[in-house]
C-alpha cells in the first residue's frame, strides 16, 4: 500500500470495545456471539501476529478457495522500509548510485513529514517475502497481511502474467547473482566502467522487453553455462592473432547479405536492450552480461506494470472481504475494524478530478469497486448488467468468477472486459481529449448510452502498456560501412518525443553501440517523416 | 509461515548507494554547501540540510514522450456538469510550449533535485580538503587510542561476529567423530524396514525376514536416539571473530584561540570573530580525534576560559594583545611542551592595541612562539561600520606589526574579515591542504 495516511487517525483506535456489539453486516447472529477476539489493543506480537495469520489464511484457503504462495513475513523499523523503498522493493540489489538518489529522496519526503511509508511491501518469489513495519498497530498488521500475504501473493502465483514472465522461484537466486556479478565487474573492471554501463541501461530500462509476449524465463544453471561460454569466447578472442595473420581465402560480398544479414538480427527489433547486448560490436562480455541483468530486471517489472490496477483491486478487495469474515466471526473487535475500516477509507479515497491533491484514477480505488461490482453483477444482476455481462450475470459465483477473472486477464484487458455502465455511473467517468492542435479540452464522451463504450474503451487504452511506452525499434544496423545504428519511433497521435531526453538518451545508446545512432520518428499511419536526432560517434 | 524479525539487522543498507550518490554529485553539492554556509552560521546545522542541486548529473533520461504534443485521451473521474462536445480551456502550468527546450543538450528547464544531507555529510563537504598544516614533528605519543585489529577466533561473543564457516566445520569435525548418523542413513533404514514388512523384499542372505526386521529395528532405534543426544550444531561448536584493540600513534596536537574581546570591538565584530572560532572548533573535531583546545580570551588581561565562556560570555574591557600571547605561553610552559606537541595558533582581532604594546607583542612572536609552534593564523576583523567603498583602510597597528614577520616567517599567515561572508573563503584559505587548488 502506498498510499499517503495519516498514522495519527490510526493510533487514536484503541480496540478495547466489547466484541458484543452487532455489526452493520448481513452475518447470522450466531456467528457474532462466538466472540473469540484474535487481538486486543494496538500493539502486536509474534504470537498475535502468527494467530491472525493463520485465522486469516484459514478463511482465505477454506472459503475464498485463494492459494497463495508460502509467506514469511518479515518485521523491519521504519529505516529498513525506507531503504528497501530505494532499492525498488528487492530484498537483495546491486549498487548503483541511482538507488542513492531514490534513497535520499524518499528519506526527505518523509522526514519532513511530506510523504508516510508504505505499510508493507511485498515480493513476488516463491515462497513470498512481505516485509511489515514495527511502527504498524495490530489491526494494520492484520489489513496487511490480508492485502499483501493473501492477496498480492494469490495474484502473483494465479496471474496469467506473472506466471508467463516470471519465475518466482528463482527471483531471489537471479538477484543474488546479478549484485555479485556486478560487484565483481566493479572490482575487475573499476566503477565507472561499470556504472557507464548500467547508466545507459537504466535508460533504456523501457525497452528492454519482449512485448511479443514470450517472457524469458531465468534459470540460475543456463546463466552460469552462459558465463561460462562467454568466458570461452574471451579466451578465443585472445587468440586473435593467429586468426588474423593465418590467410584465409576473401570472400566477396554476396548479392542479398545485406537483406539476410537483417533476418539474421532479427529487424524489426523492438527490444532495444536485447538487441544492444547480442549484436552491439564492441562490447566485452561482461558488459554484454550486465545488459541481461537489466533486461531480466525490466522483464521482472513488466507484469507489475501490466497488472496495478487488478493487483491492487485484488489486495484491496481481498483484506475488505477477510476482515468483515473476522469480524463477522467476532475474532476482531470493534475498535480494531474502525481503525480498519478508517485505514480502509483512506486507502480507497478517489478525489474529484477537480479537486485539490487529485493524481489521477486510484488504482486502490478503481480495482476495488470493479471487484465488488463483478460481485454484484454475480449476484444481483439488473436486466443491463444482464445484457452487458452474459456470461456472468446472476451465476450466483462471484467468487470464482473474480478468481478467473484474476487469473486471465491484465488491467488492459480486464477494463475492456468488466467496466461496467453502473459503475461509469457512480464514478461519473468522462473521457477527455487534450489535443495539441485544439485551442481547448473536449470532452469526449460521458456517462450516458453513447459514452460508456467510448469510455471503456479510452480507459483500457490508457491501461494498455503499449500505449504507455512510445513504441521505439530497431530498424536497421549498418553492419559493414559506417555502422550507424538506426532506431526509428512509430508517433501515435502526433505524440512526439521531449527532444532534451532524446539527445540525453541517445548518447547513452552510443555508449553502448560505440558509434553513431540515428533515430527517426515517423508518423505511425503516414510514414511521414516528423523529426530526425543524430548523436554521432565521438 | 515464518515470522522472520528483521529490525536488529544493520539498517541503512542504501548507504553505499547513497555515497555513490554523493559522489556523483560532489561537485555540484560543494557548490550548493559553500554557498549555504557564506551566508549563516554553521550552528544551525545541528541535525542535517537541505540541498538542492541541479538534477543535470544525477538526472536519469529515457525517451518519454513530449506530453505537450499530439493528442490523447484521458479517462477522470467526478464529472459533474459536463456534457459530451463540450470544451474546457487548457488549465495554466502545464504544458508549455513544444520545443521550448530546443536549445542546448544540457541543463535547461530541469528542476532542482531536493535531499536531505546528514549533519556528517555537510561537514565533510564543508571541510574537504582542509588540514593542519605540518602535523608531523614531534614523538609520536600512544595513549588512550587504540584500534580494533582481527586477532583468530575464540568461543564466545556478540552474535554478529559469529563465524559460520569455522562453527559448521567444527560441528561437521564434531558429528563425524561422535559418529552421528547422517539422516539419508536413517531414511534408507527406514525404508528397508517398510519393504521387509510389506513383503516386498526378503533378506538376501536367506535369513528370516524376522530376524532381519528386529535387527532393523535396533538399529534404527539405535540410530534415532544417537541423533538425538549428538545435537547437529552444539554451543561448543560455536566460533566467533576476535577482535583486539592495538594502540594507534597519534600525533598530538594544540591549538591555541586567542580573542580580542575589548570595547573596541563592537558587538557585531565579535559576532563575526565567534564565528570564525567556532567554525575551527568545528573543524577541529570533525577531523581530529587528538587535538585540544585552548580559549583565551583578552581585554587589557587575558584568562583561559571554557568553550562556553569563549563563545557566549558578553564581557569587555580595555586592550593589550600581549596579554593574551603571554598567556598562551604560560599554558604553553606548563601544559604541551613544544617537544611533545604540534602547537597551532589563532588570533582574531580589531587591530587596535595600546601604543608600545606592539613592539612587545613582536618581540614575544619573534624570539618565543613562532620558532616554537607549528602554524599561527592572524585574523583581522574590520569593522563594518566603516565607510564602505572609496576609505582604504587604515592598517591597524597589529597588521602593520605582522606584516613584516610573515613576509619572513611561513608559518605565519595574516587574513582580513570584513563581513560574514568573508568567514569560510577566509577559513579556507588559512587552512588549505597543500597541493589543493581552490
Amino acid at each position: 500500500m502506498t498510499e499517503k495516511r495519516e498514522r495519527q487517525a490510526a493510533r487514536g483506535a484503541t480496540g478495547k470495545a466489547p466484541a458484543k456489539r452487532k455489526t452493520t453486516s448481513a452475518a447470522p447472529a450466531t456467528a457474532t456471539a462466538t466472540g473469540d477476539l484474535l487481538f486486543e489493543g494496538p500493539a502486536w506480537s509474534f504470537e498475535t501476529l502468527a494467530r491472525t495469520h493463520d485465522a486469516i489464511e484459514e478463511i482465505a484457503r477454506g472459503e475464498l478457495g485463494l492459494d497463495p504462495y508460502p509467506t514469511r513475513l518479515e518485521v523491519v523499523s521504519s529505516e529498513q522500509m525506507l531503504d528497501a523503498y530505494a532499492a525498488t522493493g528487492m530484498p537483495v540489489m546491486y549498487p548503483h548510485w541511482s538507488f542513492g538518489k531514490r534513497f535520499a529522496r524518499q528519506e526527505m519526503l518523509y522526514r519532513k513529514g511530506f510523504q508516510q511509508l508504505a505499510l508493507e511491501i511485498v515480493i513476488n518469489s516463491n515462497p513470498s517475502l512481505c516485509y511489515i513495519m514495527e511502527d504498524n498497530t495490530m489491526a494494520a498488521q492484520a489489513t496487511v497481511i490480508a492485502h499483501a500475504a493473501i492477496g498480492h501473493n494469490h495474484f502473483f502465483r494465479h496471474n496469467h502474467v506473472f506466471r508467463e514472465w516470471t519465475d518466482a522461484d528463482t527471483v531471489l537466486d537471479e538477484l543474488r547473482h546479478a549484485r555479485r556479478f556486478v560487484m565483481d565487474c566493479e572490482e575487475r573492471h573499476g566503477r565507472p566502467a561499470v556504472e557507464e554501463v548500467l547508466d545507459a541501461a537504466h535508460a533504456l530500462l523501457s525497452h528492454g522487453v519482449d512485448r511479443a509476449g514470450r517472457g524469458e524465463r531465468p534459470d540460475p544453471v543456463a546463466t552460469r553455462a552462459r558465463l561460462a561460454e562467454r568466458a570461452r569466447q574471451q579466451r578465443l578472442a585472445a587468440q586473435d592473432l593467429w586468426l588474423r595473420t593465418v590467410p584465409s581465402r576473401a570472400e566477396p560480398p554476396e548479392e542479398g547479405t545485406a537483406v539476410a544479414e537483417r533476418r539474421a538480427m532479427g529487424l524489426p527489433e523492438e527490444n532495444l536492450l536485447l538487441f544492444l547486448e547480442n549484436h552491439a560490436p564492441l562490447l566485452d562480455a561482461w558488459q554484454r552480461e550486465l545488459l541481461r541483468i537489466v533486461r531480466w530486471l525490466a522483464t521482472y517489472f513488466e507484469p507489475q506494470r501490466q497488472t496495478k490496477l487488478m493487483n491492487e483491486g485484488c489486495a484491496t478487495w481481498c483484506h475488505f472481504e477477510i476482515m468483515q469474515r473476522l469480524r463477522d466471526r467476532g475474532r476482531i473487535g470493534d475498535g480494531a475494524m474502525l481503525e480498519f475500516l478508517d485505514l480502509h477509507s483512506m486507502v480507497v479515497a478517489q478525489p474529484s478530478f477537480d479537486a485539490q491533491g487529485y493524481g489521477g484514477l486510484n488504482p486502490y480505488a478503481l480495482g476495488f469497486a470493479m471487484m465488488r461490482d463483478i460481485v454484484r453483477v454475480c449476484t444481483e444482476p439488473t436486466e443491463e448488467d444482464a445484457a452487458w455481462f452474459p456470461d456472468i450475470a446472476g451465476n450466483a459465483r462471484p467468487v470464482e468468477t473474480l478468481r478467473h477473472a484474476w487469473a486471465e486477464f491484465r488491467d488492459e484487458s480486464f477494463v475492456r472486459q468488466y467496466l461496467s455502465p453502473r459503475l461509469i455511473r457512480e464514478w461519473r467517468l468522462f473521457a477527455l481529449c487534450d489535443d495539441a492542435a485544439a485551442p481547448a479540452l473536449r470532452v469526449e464522451a460521458i456517462h450516458d448510452d453513447e459514452g460508456y463504450r467510448r469510455i471503456v474503451r479510452a480507459l483500457a487504452d490508457q491501461y494498455d502498456p503499449a500505449a504507455q511506452t512510445p513504441a521505439i525499434e530497431v530498424t536497421g544496423a549498418d553492419m559493414r560501412g559506417e555502422r550507424v545504428l538506426h532506431l526509428r519511433h512509430a508517433v501515435q497521435d502526433g505524440r512526439v518525443l521531449d527532444p532534451l531526453e532524446v539527445r540525453r538518451t541517445l548518447r547513452h545508446v552510443q555508449r553502448l553501440w560505440g558509434y553513431a545512432v540515428h533515430l527517426t520518428e515517423r508518423d505511425a499511419e503516414t510514414d511521414a517523416e516528423l523529426a530526425v536526432y543524430r548523436s554521432d560517434a565521438a | 509461515m515464518h515470522i522472520v524479525d528483521r529490525r536488529q539487522n544493520p539498517s541503512g543498507r542504501n548507504l553505499g548507494n547513497r555515497q555513490r550518490f554523493i559522489n556523483r554529485a560532489r561537485s555540484r553539492l560543494r557548490k550548493a554547501v559553500r554557498d549555504n554556509i557564506l551566508e549563516r552560521s554553521i550552528e544551525d546545522t545541528s541535525s542535517g540540510e537541505r540541498v538542492v542541486i541541479p538534477a543535470d548529473d544525477i538526472h536519469e533520461p529515457e525517451f518519454r514522450r513530449d506530453e505537450s504534443t499530439g493528442r490523447r485521451v484521458g479517462v477522470l473521474p467526478g464529472n459533474r456538469a459536463f456534457r459530451e462536445g463540450d470544451t474546457i480551456p487548457r488549465p495554466r502550468g502545464g504544458g508549455g510550449g513544444a520545443g521550448g527546450r530546443e536549445g542546448s543538450a544540457e541543463g535547461e528547464g530541469e528542476d532542482g533535485f531536493a535531499f536531505m544531507l546528514t549533519r556528517d555529510e555537510f561537514l565533510d563537504l564543508v571541510f574537504e580538503d582542509l588540514a593542519l598544516p605540518d602535523l608531523v614533528k614531534k614523538k609520536l605519543r600512544a595513549e588512550q587510542s587504540s584500534k580494533p585489529y582481527r586477532a583468530g577466533f575464540s568461543p564466545s561473543g556478540p552474535p554478529s561476529r559469529l563465524n559460520l564457516m569455522r562453527s559448521l566445520r567444527r560441528s561437521m569435525v564434531r558429528r563425524a567423530a561422535l559418529g552421528r548418523p547422517r539422516p539419508e542413513a536413517v531414511a534408507e533404514l527406514e525404508a528397508e524396514l517398510a519393504r521387509l514388512e510389506s513383503g516386498e523384499i526378503v533378506p538376501a542372505d536367506g535369513s528370516a525376514a524376522k530376524a532381519r526386521i528386529a535387527e532393523l529395528r535396533d538399529a534404527l532405534d539405535r540410530a534415532r536416539r544417537k541423533r538425538a543426544a549428538v545435537p547437529w550444531l552444539d554451543p561448543m561448536d560455536l566460533r566467533f571473530n576476535r577482535l583486539e584493540r592495538r594502540p594507534e600513534p597519534v600525533a598530538r596536537a594544540v591549538m591555541f584561540c586567542l580573542m580580542d574581546v575589548s570595547a573596541s570591538m563592537d558587538e557585531e565584530m565579535k559576532g563575526l570573530a565567534k564565528r570564525f572560532f567556532l567554525l575551527l572548533h568545528l573543524f577541529l573535531e570533525r577531523h581530529y580525534e587528538h587535538v585540544e583546545v585552548v580559549f583565551i580570551r583578552h581585554t587589557q588581561r587575558a584568562e583561559e576560559v571554557d568553550e562556553r565562556t569563549f563563545f557566549e560570555d558578553r564581557q569587555t574591557g580595555g586592550t593589550v594583545v600581549s596579554s593574551a600571547l603571554r598567556e598562551m605561553i604560560r599554558i604553553r610552559d606548563a601544559r604541551y611542551p613544544p617537544d611533545d606537541y604540534n602547537l597551532y595558533v589563532a588570533q582574531a582581532s580589531d587591530g587596535d592595541d595600546v601604543p608600545g604594546d606592539v613592539e612587545t607583542c613582536i618581540e614575544l612572536l619573534t624570539d618565543d612562539i613562532l620558532p616554537s609552534v607549528q602554524y599561527m593564523a592572524y585574523v583581522e576583523i574590520l569593522s563594518q561600520r566603516g565607510q564602505p567603498g572609496f576609505a582604504i583602510p587604515r592598517e591597524s597597528d597589529l597588521w602593520q606589526g605582522y606584516a613584516p614577520i610573515a613576509q619572513v616567517h611561513p608559518a605565519l599567515a595574516l587574513r582580513r574579515i570584513a563581513q560574514p561572508r568573508d568567514i569560510f573563503p577566509v577559513f579556507r584559505d588559512l587552512f588549505r591542504r597543500e597541493g589543493v587548488a581552490e
